[in-house]
């Protein structure tokens, strides 16, 4: 706990200004998709979104993750394919992982 | 209403296990960086965003440089952007409060759940919520008892704990496959984002992949299925 008057009046204003543009852009990009077409290679593009944008956050970290890191978001990838369960595919890609960390000190 | 934000609870509690995972992580870091619980506890509420929470407790050093963190986080956040715009089919017809009020409690997680549960026709703007709901619980869980362990986990980089990020969503990222068409759009996606993390600061490669493979995929049917395109 930073001990100070004044820390804690920044404290609270950094994430009082960390929310405040969060929030912004969650609201906004609702907002502004009231604004573009519909139809057409747009819609695709939306359609496609969701499933880039979220491959986009972890492919960095399975590239850095090295080899077992790569084996486990494989298994977890086949695992979801095969059963649709998502925690028990988490489960095994954590698993292996967490073996190969401890097997290799 | 009870029944939506109740099923969108549900449905987020298998991610909400690596939420707790990768939060405790957080706990342990904040803890190591001397932030107090209850300054962790608000971090959570308002902002909701684990990745930005990340950046601000590795940025958190006296005197607060709060222009630097609140950049890094407004770029670390853009995704957020495209998220919101995704959720158009969801909020259809819901009137602006709805919108502002819906709003607040979208993380990756429940995002992601909605809107595979979306593809099936399941999704609504409470599910969302309930959603939310659920992550945000387990954040605050994973994130304060990181906090309380901080002193004696030293190292739970040991336990895969931060792999649970990684893990979920790519099981997440698996439950949207739609089959062939995805191949291109996946494959650009990974490429553009793994070469811009290399090139760029902070998450720009979120951006750029995310909109790249998107175009690919704007782009690929156009030129073989036009005369189908009745979507």
């Amino acid at each position: 706990m930073l001990t100070n008057p004044d820390s804690h009046i920044t404290v609270l204003l950094t994430i009082g200004c960390a929310a405040l543009v969060t929030y912004s852009l969650r609201i906004g990009g609702l907002l502004l998709s009231d604004r573009l077409p519909q139809s057409g290679r747009f819609k695709r593009f939306m359609d496609a979104l969701p499933g880039t944008i979220l491959l986009s956050l972890i492919a960095p970290g399975i590239a850095s993750a090295g080899f077992w890191g790569g084996v486990g978001a494989l298994c977890t990838a086949i695992c979801t394919y095969k059963t649709r369960n998502v925690f028990l595919a988490m489960l095994i890609g954590v698993g292996i992982v967490a073996i190969s960390r401890q097997l290799s000190p | 209403m009870y029944k939506g934000i109740r099923s969108g609870f549900v449905a987020n509690l298998p991610v909400a296990a690596s939420v707790g995972a990768y939060g405790s992580v957080l706990g342990v870091l904040a803890a190591q960086k001397s932030i107090g619980w209850a300054e962790l506890l608000l971090m959570n509420l308002s902002i909701f965003a684990g990745s930005a929470q990340y950046v601000m407790v590795d940025m958190w050093m006296p005197p607060l440089p709060i222009v630097e963190i609140t950049l890094a986080v407004l770029i670390i956040n853009l995704r957020y952007m495209l998220i919101g715009a995704s959720l158009r089919p969801v909020f259809e017809g819901k009137s602006l409060i709805h919108k502002f009020a819906m709003m607040h409690f979208v993380a990756d997680e429940n995002w992601a759940v909605t809107m595979a549960a979306c593809r099936q026709g399941n999704a609504s703007t409470h599910f969302l919520f309930g959603g939310g709901l659920c992550v945000m619980s387990a954040w605050c869980f994973g994130t304060l008892l990181g906090h309380r362990l901080g002193a004696v986990i030293q190292n739970p980089e040991a336990y895969a704990l931060d792999f649970a990020f990684i893990a979920v969503f790519t099981a997440l990222t698996f439950s949207m496959w739609n089959g062939k068409k995805d191949i291109a759009p996946w494959l650009g996606a990974a490429a553009l984002a793994i070469i811009a993390e290399r090139l760029l600061p902070g998450k720009w490669y979120i951006v750029i992949g995310g909109i790249g493979g998107a175009l690919i995929s704007a782009g690929y049917e156009g030129k073989g299925e036009k005369n189908v395109d009745k979507s």
